[in-house]
Parts: structure tokens; sequence; C-alpha cells
């Protein structure tokens, strides 16, 4: 996993639903496979986004914090 | 089939407009039919070049114009881009504004009468805000 190329989704600051948004808008725009790393500081967003992740069939790879960051890793699979 | 869920909007103020907003843009984005239905003091608005900001009704809507919230003007259009969901002006609000449909925000589908949101909404979830 860590020499998995992963493109980083910046949504520090923002407030939900702008992260789960941001990350939506990185998946539309990249191939199948690939990993998407969302950055957010929104509490709320740490819990919604993994809901979304498995309510429409993405693989989340996992979710941390990390200094009021957390760190969300999804796969594209469709 | 997907769930079909319908919002009514008729506030003009900033709380209740972002809820709709929000409530839009998640629900469109996961795999919920929404379909928008704009009136009374929401239409104003989404007419094209409006920016005006909705006045705040309590502590939450001041708090949001400090914060970085994603401006619902932005949730509705990703709504509609990232999931499909339909945003209509009422026909009747328009009217009475004395504006065409040229005039609405490109991403507003066009002018809906009431009897058409009615009939397209029946037999889904209705929120009025």
């Amino acid at each position: 996993m860590g020499d998995e190329k992963v493109k980083i989704v910046d949504a520090t600051g923002s407030f939900c639903p702008g992260p789960l948004m941001e990350l939506i808008a990185g998946l539309k725009d990249a191939e199948i496979g690939d990993v998407l790393e969302l950055l957010s500081s929104d509490k709320g967003s740490a819990a919604d986004v993994p809901e979304w992740v498995g309510k429409v069939g993405h693989e989340m790879l996992g979710s941390e914090e990390r200094d009021g960051v957390w760190h969300i890793r999804v796969r594209k699979v469709k | 089939m997907a769930e079909r869920l319908s919002l009514l909007c008729v506030s003009g103020t900033r709380e209740k407009i972002q809820m709709a907003a929000m409530t839009a843009a998640t629900a469109a984005v996961g795999g919920t039919e929404v379909l928008v239905f704009l009136s009374m003091n929401t239409l104003g608005y989404f007419v094209r070049g409006d920016t005006r900001k909705a006045p705040a009704e309590g502590e939450i809507g001041e708090l949001m114009e400090e914060k970085n919230v994603p401006p619902f003007r932005r949730l509705f259009e990703q709504a509609k881009d990232l999931g499909g969901a339909q945003l209509y002006a009422c026909s009747m609000a328009l009217d009475v504004l004395g504006i065409d449909e040229d005039h609405l925000e490109p991403f507003i589908d066009g002018p809906m009468g009431l009897t058409r949101f009615l009939s397209d909404a029946a037999g889904g979830r209705i929120l009025v805000f």
C-alpha cells in the first residue's frame, strides 16, 4: 500500500458536506482502481464520508486522524 | 427503483436554504432521485447574477457566514452535476418576480408548475424548507 500512487483531495477548512463533495468530484475524474486520500478537518465528515463510500460501493481503505485532520483513503471501484 | 426525495423550498433565510442545499446534494450523491422546487422567497437567490447573502435567522446562520461553509448555490449545483438532481423554478414565483427562465442560473432546469411538481413527487417523500 505504501508505494501506491495516491491522489490527495485537500478539503481542510471546509464544512459538511463540502469534503464529501470534493471527494466525489475527485472520484469522478479518477480511473477505476485509483486511490484518493481526502483530507478533512470536519469531524462530521469523518463519519459521513465512510458511510457514503459504503453505500455507493467504493472501497474504504482507512481513516486516521493526525493533528486534527482526518486522512480518509478510498479506492474507486466502479 | 431508486428512492425519490422532493424538496419544496420556500424560505429566504440562510439556515433553511443551506439545509435544503445540503440535503439535496447529500441525498443525490447517495443515489436518491432528487427533485428540487424553488419557490417563494428562495427563488430570487437563483436569478442569474444574484449574489445576495440570505439573512441569518439565528446564531448558526451568523456563524456559517464566518466559517468556510460551502455556499448553497454551489451545493445545489453539485447536487445536479455530481448526483443528477433536478432543479426547477416555480412558474408562479417567476411570474410574480417578473423574470423569465432565461434569467435563471444555468444549473436550474427550467420552470415548473405546482401541479407537475406534486405529480412528479407523488409516492416519494417531500420535505419543505
